[in-house]
C-alpha cells in the first residue's frame, strides 16, 4: 500500500496494517507517540486496533522530555 | 501593526502556562512584556539551584514555588497584570479545567508522558484554544534544527523534535529561551490574527 507518513509519501509492504504493526514496521522505538491516521487521533489504547489502509495519511510524533 | 494597537489587541486575552520551568517561565516574561494581562499558571514544583541555569527566576528565590515566584516576577514588570495560580500537578481532570478560561495553553511540561497527556486530552475535546507545545530543545547549538509546526487545526509544536534531555545533553538558558520565544512569538501572532 502507498501512504503518507509524516507527509512523505512511503510504500509498505503490506495490503493493511494497524498502527501498531505499522510503528513496528518503521521501527518507530520511542516511548512516546502521537499518532493520527487521516487527521484523526489515534489514543494509545487503539493503536492495536486502527487500520492503515492505501492512500492514508499517517502522522506520528515523537514527545521528547524537556521543558 | 503599532505597538498600542497589540497592547489594546492583547488586552482582553488570558494565557495558560502549563509548567513554569525553562519554557513556561521565559514564554511568560515575553507574553506579559508585551501586553498579555491575564495568566494562569500551573505548576508544582519549587526553585532550585540547577534551574537558575534556564529559568526566569533569583537566586534570592531558591525555594519557593515556581508559580508564586514567577508570579511576583511578571508582576515587577507589569503590577496591572491578572494572574491565577495552581500550584499543584495536573491530573487528567484538572488538565483543561484549569486553563478553560484561557484563549491559548503554552504547554511546558519537562515530562514526555505529561506532553502527551495534555495533547491527547487537548484532541478529544474542541475547545476552540490554541496549544503551542514545546518539543525538544536540549543542549546548544543547532539552531538550523529548530522550527515550529502545525501539528491540528489548533496544535501547534515548537522545537527541534530530537534533543532530548541527558546528562551529555543539559538543558541550557539560550536554546531553552530561543524555543520559549518561539512559543511566544507563535502566542502573539495567533492572539493578534484572531481578534
Amino acid at each position: 500500500m502507498d501512504i503518507t507518513l509524516n507527509n512523505r509519501k512511503e510504500t509498505i509492504e503490506a495490503d493493511q496494517l494497524t498502527l501498531n504493526e505499522l510503528i513496528q514496521y518503521k521501527n518507530f522505538t520511542f516511548k512516546l507517540l502521537v499518532t493520527k491516521i487521516n487527521g484523526k487521533l489515534v489514543r494509545i489504547p487503539d493503536r492495536d486496533k486502527a487500520v492503515v489502509k492505501d492512500g492514508d495519511k499517517v502522522e506520528v510524533m515523537h514527545l521528547i522530555s524537556g521543558g | 501593526m503599532q505597538t498600542k494597537t497589540i497592547r489594546v489587541k492583547l488586552k482582553g486575552k488570558k494565557v495558560g502556562i502549563a509548567g513554569c520551568g525553562g519554557l513556561g517561565s521565559n514564554a511568560a516574561v515575553s507574553l506579559a512584556r508585551v501586553g498579555v494581562k491575564s495568566f494562569v499558571l500551573v505548576d508544582f514544583d519549587v526553585v532550585d539551584e540547577s534551574n537558575l541555569n534556564r529559568q526566569y527566576f533569583f537566586r534570592h528565590q531558591i525555594g519557593l514555588l515556581k508559580t508564586d515566584a514567577l508570579k511576583s516576577n511578571m508582576l515587577l514588570i507589569d503590577p496591572t497584570l491578572q494572574i491565577e495560580v495552581f500550584a499543584e500537578k495536573l491530573s487528567e481532570e484538572t488538565m483543561l479545567t484549569h486553563f478553560a478560561s484561557c484563549d491559548l495553553i503554552i504547554e511546558a511540561f519537562d515530562q514526555a508522558e505529561a506532553k502527551q497527556q495534555l495533547l491527547e486530552s487537548f484532541l478529544s475535546v474542541n475547545t476552540g484554544q490554541y496549544l503551542i507545545m514545546g518539543n525538544g530543545m536540549a543542549g546548544f547549538g543547532g539552531f538550523e534544527k529548530l522550527r515550529q509546526e502545525q501539528w491540528d487545526d489548533r496544535v501547534y509544536i515548537c522545537g527541534d523534535f530530537e534533543s532530548e534531555i541527558s546528562a551529555e545533553m543539559p538543558p541550557l538558558g539560550p536554546r531553552v529561551a530561543i524555543v520559549a520565544n518561539m512559543q511566544a512569538n507563535l502566542a502573539l501572532e495567533l492572539l493578534l490574527k484572531n481578534d
